[in-house]
């Protein structure tokens, strides 16, 4: 059974995460059908996954949430706050001890308990005689069977009359029979006078009706057992055989006098004692004793990812045609001859398109939507609002966009800081909106898209938005800057303080945010990732905060560049344009900034072998070599570089791991000739490159940022 | 050997009913809901449909008086898997031509004597 533990937990966190975003759908007073279906649903194949593996009390606890959801959904039940509320409450433990389950961990039983006694309370809130007959569970009508059952020691005779439908069910009489068999001596007797003439009859119905006798010492409750599923589709008498003549001849012990009235008396019986509809004499079949726990096995955190089969076999198909163009090239290379060249080079092209086709396809497999990492956010988004006394909706979009899977996980913990910080610092308290002639409800908004290579994530709030004059002053008390460097900073620059290490700007100190870790923490995960993060904000209006991140951090496409003797890569993504400019489209600042006008716009100009030190420059003059023209935060810049060799995609390898970090560099890749050229990290580099410019000459640097405020 | 058909969107109890059933020397088709396991059950004939209940797309009681609609499922033993014990759901997978349940939770010998009950 434990092979099947693995599945059964992935598909109940699943459920886990359709309940949960189910309940936050839905609003008191309203039951959406399919909404409640679906958590119901979930809810259901957790209890029944739990009961058939031996998880005995997840499935105690679940059947709990699952009468509560059942009533609601049959309207039973009104949809209160409170109940969401609860329901919520039992997702989250029902995780946990799913997760315990999992890991062999400890259930925290009085947490469980507390919570089913509430969920309880809410079942007994409106209506306490369901309560009773659900929170009780199978109690009752076990307590009917039992005072059903009987035994008759000298056996039983059965009458038993299907109706004539009763092939139409499935059900064989002979299956019967053959049951019956199992448990004494049978001798059964068929009525055939029911039977009309041959041209009469309807081979598919049932005309017979037969008359058991079953001796030996059987159960009652196992006698109805077996005629469980035809009850309703025949008449069945059940009388116990008397003893046999060694027995007691006289007072017939009670159970078999029960046992001994006709179906309809033991209806009546099961009526009053166990509540069910008359209709109905079927009883469950005694629970089987065997059912304890099975041991646990002790799974570890799976590193498996799902993976719809569209994309496998996609990838078979792919691998297929790569298999067709390898035996294609081994034919050419067999004898080969200089006529062959053409189909060699075609051979190679449809390779080269090959790879690139399953390298894709491989990569895809890793792609997940970011809707994993969003999921969470309404649940975490109501929670925080209803602490702080505020009043949030979130919205999203592009949950669609799919971003590698190491990426989502490690965008998460970030993604929820920054989601708390607008919720917590960005979105005013109602009366203060309503002060400002805002809805008193405020909006967050997530969303995503692809640009390029990378994936744009933007958290957008409507709240206060950022005040640049408190930013500045608290950098400056905190001695982060100078108040020189604060009143010369542009508006942006003094935004992107929030991500200094030891800055905060909630007046207090709460315990969801504003401890004034955190903002540096985010930005350093994003940088890792190769990512960028900016902010702007717009007083009063709000503010956004803009993720960029590569879709992958196995590869990138990248432009070839030589300087001098060396060879880079620069990421595509950031390219605008590459361009060769004429020395009257360069102005000198200073002797040493140089700027390119470029269609009205002023764009700092960085030497890439300033940069690196490199010696052996072949183009000393802008207009011998080109300009790189790339995307930074702070708007374009121009690179500039000998020349430019080649586009391509290159395999990333990580050059902390096998070196050290180098500023300005985000990785290393071998190239075809086996050489290796160094990833520039461009955001890094522009800082570097205006590090070394403002040491020179620190004009340079308030010049820079005003030309930065200026585009 | 018989064909029974084991219709469950949940993946773990499904396996688990294949798995039992294929160790027993059944074949086994499998469908994540009522839908796809009518599909199967249209061009594939079956000795024994197991379902489950509660299903997306298709439930169960609707896949059970689907089947029995079709002239090759007229009398093939159509059992579903109920977790309660609740006599309405029952009686509605009657009302649809079933031929009987099986209450769940069960382990591998439950099941496996079920089976043995309408598979001869």
């Amino acid at each position: 059974m434990s092979q099947f533990l693995g599945v059964f937990y992935e598909e109940s966190f699943e459920g886990l995460e359709v309940m949960e975003s189910g309940l936050l759908e839905m609003t008191p007073g309203e039951v959406d059908d399919e909404t409640i279906n679906a958590i119901f649903r979930a809810a259901h194949s957790i209890k029944g996954g739990s009961g058939t593996f031996g998880l005995s009390a997840v499935a105690d606890f679940t059947h709990v949430m699952e009468t509560l959801l059942d009533q609601m959904r049959d309207g039973q039940r009104e949809v209160s706050d409170t109940a969401i509320d609860v329901l919520l409450r039992s997702v989250d433990c029902l995780r946990d001890m799913l997760e315990s389950c999992r890991d062999g961990g400890e259930l925290d039983g009085e947490r469980v308990g507390a919570l089913q006694r509430e969920l309880e309370a809410q079942l007994s809130g409106a209506s306490p005689e369901a309560a009773v007959a659900s929170g009780a569970g199978a109690g009752a009508p076990a307590d009917a069977d039992n005072a059903a059952q009987g035994d008759a020691g000298g056996g039983w005779r059965i009458q038993f009359r299907p109706q004539r439908h009763l092939f139409a069910t499935g059900n064989d009489p002979l299956r019967l029979f053959r049951e019956l068999r199992g448990l004494g001596e049978l001798e059964v007797v068929a009525d055939g006078s029911e039977l009309r003439d041959l041209a009469l009859i309807d081979p598919e119905e049932c005309y017979l009706s037969w008359t058991l006798t079953l001796r030996g010492a059987v159960d009652e409750a196992a006698l109805r057992e077996v005629f469980e599923w035809v009850d309703g589709d025949c008449e069945l008498h059940i009388e116990a055989l008397p003893e046999p003549p060694a027995g007691a001849s006289g007072a017939a012990p009670q159970p078999a006098a029960a046992g001994a009235a006709k179906v309809a008396a033991a209806d009546e019986a099961a009526g009053s004692g166990g509540g069910k509809p008359p209709s109905s004499t079927a009883r469950p079949a005694p629970r089987p004793a065997a059912d304890k726990p099975a041991p646990r096995a002790k799974a570890k955190e799976s590193a498996s990812i799902r993976v719809g089969t569209d994309k496998v076999d996609q990838l078979i198909n792919l691998v297929g045609e790569l298999v067709i163009t390898q035996s294609m090239l081994g034919q050419i290379g067999e004898d080969f001859h200089m006529d062959k060249l053409e189909q060699l080079r075609d051979g190679l092209t449809q390779f080269e398109r090959n790879t690139r086709e399953l390298q894709e396809s491989v990569m895809r497999i890793r792609m997940m939507p970011i809707s994993f990492a969003f999921n969470r956010f309404p649940r975490m988004v109501r929670d925080v609002s209803a602490k702080l006394g505020k009043q949030v909706e979130l919205t999203m979009s592009g949950e669609g966009t799919e971003v590698d899977k190491t990426v989502m996980e490690k965008i998460g913990d970030p993604l929820v800081h920054l989601v708390r910080n607008a919720v917590d610092h960005g979105i005013e308290h109602p009366e203060e909106r309503r002060a400002a002639g805002k809805p008193e409800c405020g909006l967050v908004h997530l969303n995503a898209y692809h640009r390029g290579g990378s994936i744009v994530i933007e958290i957008a709030d409507d709240g206060a938005g950022l005040n640049r004059e408190k930013l500045v002053g608290k950098a400056v008390d905190k001695g982060l800057i100078s108040a020189a460097e604060g009143a010369r900073m542009s508006d942006e620059d003094a935004y992107a303080l929030i991500f200094r290490a030891g800055f905060s700007t909630a007046d207090q100190v709460s315990d969801l945010s504003g401890r004034g870790v955190g903002m540096d923490v985010v930005r350093s995960n994003i940088r890792d990732l190769g990512g960028s993060v900016e902010i702007s904000s717009e007083p009063g209006r709000g503010s956004t905060i803009i993720i960029r991140l590569p879709l992958t951090l196995a590869i990138l496409d990248g432009q070839t560049v030589a300087v001098g003797e060396e060879t880079y890569i620069v990421p595509l993504v950031s390219i605008i344009e590459s361009i060769q400019v004429t020395p009257e489209m360069v102005n000198m600042v200073a002797g040493r900034g140089e700027t390119l006008k470029l269609r009205n716009q002023y764009l700092p100009i960085v030497r890439l072998h300033d940069v690196f030190g490199i010696d052996s420059v072949r183009a000393a003059r802008l207009e011998d070599g080109l300009l790189v023209v790339v995307e930074t935060q702070g708007g374009p810049r121009g690179l500039f570089i000998d020349e430019l060799l080649g586009q391509q995609q290159v395999v990333i390898k990580s050059l902390e791991a096998n070196y050290r970090r180098v500023d300005g560099i985000s990785g290393a890749t071998i190239l075809g000739d086996g050489s290796v050229a160094l990833i520039l990290d461009i955001p890094d580099l522009i800082r570097l490159a205006s590090q070394q410019g403002s040491h020179q000459d620190s004009q340079l640097g308030s010049h820079d940022a005003a030309l930065r405020h200026s585009a | 050997m018989a064909n029974i058909l084991a219709v469950d969107d949940s993946a773990s109890l499904r396996q688990m009913v294949a798995f039992t059933l294929k160790s027993a020397g059944y074949n086994v088709t499998e469908a994540a809901d009522g839908q796809q396991g009518l599909n199967s059950a249209r061009t594939t004939q079956f000795d024994l449909v197991i379902t489950d209940v509660n299903m997306p797309v298709m439930d169960g009681i609707t896949l059970i008086r689907e089947l029995r609609r079709l002239p090759n499922y007229k009398g093939t033993p159509l059992l579903m898997l109920t977790t309660e014990s609740a006599a309405d759901k029952k009686q509605q997978g009657k009302d649809a031509g079933a031929t009987g349940w099986i209450v769940k939770p069960f382990n591998p010998d439950k099941l496996l004597s079920v089976i043995g009950r309408v598979l001869g």
